[in-house]
């Protein structure tokens, strides 16, 4: 069982370094930089062909936000029409509470294997090791979340689970431990594209046959009719959501939207965003269950509707708007941090720019991770830039900065908290407050610049101390004769001829 | 037209030949330009590492020193997006906190009366051809606050281009950050100095003499990169290109 509880991945070390092994690993980069630039490029070509793509950007921020400020009405109108679609509807308020929830489901059913669709809700809360802990065995069906569990090892990207590993990799994975879990590997498994996703099928289809119970999350829920959507590409979710009798959604209290009609905007926006597609190959669109005795798909439903931090996060004016966020992964792919880094540095399911922003919400920033996420960013900007919901997420990491630097307010548990500073910026604060004193004083800057100038020789083009961060990769610059406003005093602006 | 020199703290500390290179250029093009010596800082560091209180005398002090200028050009994408982007976002703060609209009063008229070099060239003052000489192949980096804050587009190349004598040569992968990132470059050192090695090993595989860009920020990360990797290839500010000239080319 890896070290998983409420998403919190625990013991992770702040995010520099936990960087500093990765950045070094050159698989890991070479995979990270072939697969995102990949889709990188894609996306930018899929996105390009939309002429109003500005205004479906805009239209997504707009009904997300709608939807957030009236969450209370629309929570209270999907429990309504999910009830009266013949679903049960559940309230976690954090992860034990759903993790809970869903275990008392599984073993009301008598079963003890379940099928999952891929889904960030259930990972965010450490469903699968809640589980086992329970007696109950669950297994991924996702490819790339099937390679994820049988490797034991933990998720890296949104979309695209086992971004860090490369197809030799994946051969060495099923051929180990595909027996471990259910039908083996075929012999002679090769690493062929086709191969890998056929002994993937094959070692599949056993568990789609014979589960009883499926789980999921979902992309939408549509309040006005209790409808829950799940796109995907593989087909895989489509059969977890048809085959079993019993199907238990976890879903995220901000994945609502208000009516079907704005599925148009996100269906479009979603899959050019995530996978460059026009359209994914698969949308599973179902409302309650199926009462008749010949319809397909489930005769129990049951919706667990999750809050774990997100009330928390609506709170704050600034980073309420990370929870527009459709997961659509596209800040991650054009991110050139997350490129270097790996999506493991971030210590949670959420990696990337987005998770940057969310974990330190949704968990706070009392962790030594997610006190040192708000800075895993140099503000470049690209995140915002392909963001199809138009989450500015330079402003909230600055916005998060400010609360682990300085403190202030932050809503917990529904409950306004004073935090205080995180430790070990102390230094930094005072040297801020005096980059600020000499900076309201024209005349102590100067002294200070001329200071550097006259001693300019003595300067050496490393610096020891905390400055050894700086010049143990890079040189310096040396330090000129005479600071500008000297110069232009000296020669008049230059008019005097003076070079 | 009152014309100010927003110079910005680094430059003026660490490359006063930027500085010369603005007002050379800019005389040359028949503007005359001051440096009210009041400047400081825009409060850049401060703001994005997250002391905004503290960022806010810095730019109060910057809309009191331009307060009497009709056009105030800094030569750099950073420091022009700060005062463009954020600083009305700190007004806006500000009034959110229950400080009322000072603030946000007192930084307004300074907020589009600011301009990054390339922008005032060649949309204030309409010019792409400014008369400069530089015989060397170059190859440009867009800096990500003036590329994607301040929306600088192709202004830059426009300029490059025509400079008599300059070979452009594209950049690869040119819109990918260079990692320095402010405090980002040392609190996540080793990311941002993967980010510098990519950007500087692109910009050597171009063949170019020199690696041109509109912020110093990030040429000071990159240039001290080049260095410590010993390659060989000159870090230089768009403005210096744009100020030599045949009589007096930049050495
Ligand atoms: S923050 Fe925006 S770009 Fe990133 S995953 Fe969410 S919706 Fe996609």
């Amino acid at each position: 069982m890896s070290g998983t509880s409420g998403g919190t991945y625990l013991g992770m070390p702040a995010f520099p370094e936990a960087a500093h092994d990765a950045v070094r690993d050159t698989t890991l980069r070479g995979n990270l930089r072939h697969a995102t630039h990949t889709i990188r490029a894609k996306r930018a070509h899929a996105v390009a062909e939309v002429s109003d793509w500005a205004e479906l950007r805009e239209a997504g921020k707009r009904i997300k936000d709608h939807t957030l400020r009236h969450l209370d009405r629309y929570l209270v109108q999907v429990e309504e029409t999910v009830t009266a679609a013949g679903g049960t509807v559940h309230w976690a308020a954090d992860a034990e509470e759903a993790n809970r929830i869903v275990a008392g489901l599984v073993r009301e059913t008598g079963e003890s294997e379940v099928v999952k669709v891929k889904s960030m809700a259930t990972q965010e809360i450490g469903l699968n090791e809640a589980l086992e802990a329970e007696g109950i065995r669950a297994y991924e069906t996702d490819l790339a979340e099937l390679i994820v569990q049988l490797g034991k090892d933990r998720p890296s990207h949104i979309l695209v689970p086992a971004i860090h590993r490369n197809r030799g990799e994946i051969r060495e994975i099923f051929a180990r431990e595909m027996s471990e879990w259910g039908r083996p590997a075929p012999e002679g498994l090769t690493d062929s594209p086709a191969e890998l996703a056929e002994a993937a099928r094959l070692h599949l289809r056993e568990k789609f046959l014979r589960a009883k119970v499926g789980i999921s999350g979902a992309n939408f829920v549509v309040a006005e009719t209790g409808t829950l959507v799940v796109v995907e590409s593989e087909g895989n979710g489509r059969m977890c959501l048809t085959l079993p009798e019993t199907l238990i959604s976890v879903v995220g209290i901000e994945k609502i939207v208000p009516t079907w009609r704005d599925l148009e905007v996100f269906l479009q926006t979603l899959p050019r965003s995530s996978t460059a597609e026009r359209m994914n190959p698969y949308t599973s669109m179902w409302t309650g269950t199926s009462d008749s005795d010949r319809a397909d798909g489930p005769r129990t439903f049951h919706l667990v509707l999750l809050d774990n931090g997100r009330t928390d996060t609506l709170a704050d004016e600034v980073g309420r708007q990370a929870l527009r966020c459709i997961r659509c992964s596209a800040c991650l792919n054009v991110c050139p941090v997350y490129e270097r880094a790996g999506g493991h540095a971030y210590g949670s399911v959420y990696p990337g720019p987005i998770g940057a922003i969310l974990s330190p919400q949704l968990r706070g920033t009392g962790s030594e991770i997610d006190a040192s996420l708000p800075y895993a960013s140099s503000l470049c900007g690209a995140c915002y830039e392909v963001c199809p919901v138009a989450i500015d997420i330079p402003e909230v990491l600055v916005h998060l900065r400010e609360r682990v630097a300085q403190g202030g307010t932050a809503t917990r548990e529904g409950a306004k908290v004073v935090l205080r500073p995180a430790k070990g910026h102390a230094a930094e604060r005072a040297a801020m407050r005096a980059a600020r004193w000499a900076f309201g004083r024209p005349g102590a800057l100067r002294a200070g610049q001329r200071l550097a100038s006259r001693t300019r020789r003595l300067h050496p083009r490393t610096l020891p101390g905390p400055g050894r961060a700086w010049s143990e990769s890079r040189d310096l610059p040396p330090v000129p004769a005479e600071p500008f406003r000297d110069w232009w005093r000296r020669t008049n602006g230059g008019e005097d001829g003076a070079k | 037209m009152r014309v100010a020199l927003f110079l910005t703290c680094v430059n003026d500390t660490l490359y006063p030949d930027t500085g010369r290179a603005v007002v050379k250029l800019l005389r040359r093009l028949g503007v005359e330009v001051d440096f009210p010596a009041g400047q400081t800082c825009c409060g850049q560091a401060h703001y994005n590492t997250g002391y905004r209180h503290e960022a806010e005398p810095l730019a109060r002090r910057y809309a009191e020193v331009f307060a009497d200028y009709d056009a105030i050009v800094t030569p750099s994408g950073s420091c022009g997006a700060m005062v463009r982007e954020l600083y009305p976002r700190m007004g806006e703060r500000a009034r959110a906190e229950g400080r009322g609209d000072t603030l946000a009063r007192t930084l307004a008229p300074v907020v589009p009366r600011t301009y990054e070099l390339s922008e005032f060239l060649v949309d204030v003052l309409g010019v792409s051809d400014v008369g400069a000489f530089y015989p060397h192949t170059v190859t440009y980096h867009p800096t990500c606050h003036g590329l994607r804050a301040l929306g600088l587009g192709d202004r830059p190349l426009r300029l490059l281009r025509a400079v008599k004598g300059l070979e452009l040569v594209e950049l690869p992968g040119a819109e990918e950050c260079c990692g320095f990132g402010g405090t980002f470059a040392v609190k996540n050192a080793d990311v941002s100095t993967a980010m510098g090695v990519d950007k500087v090993r692109n910009a050597e595989a171009t063949g170019a003499d020199a690696l041109c860009a509109a912020d110093n920020s990030c040429l000071m990360h990159l240039g001290g990169t080049m260095s410590r990797l010993k390659v060989d290839m000159r870090p230089v500010h768009l403005a210096e290109i744009l100020a030599s000239t045949e009589e007096e080319p930049l050495v």
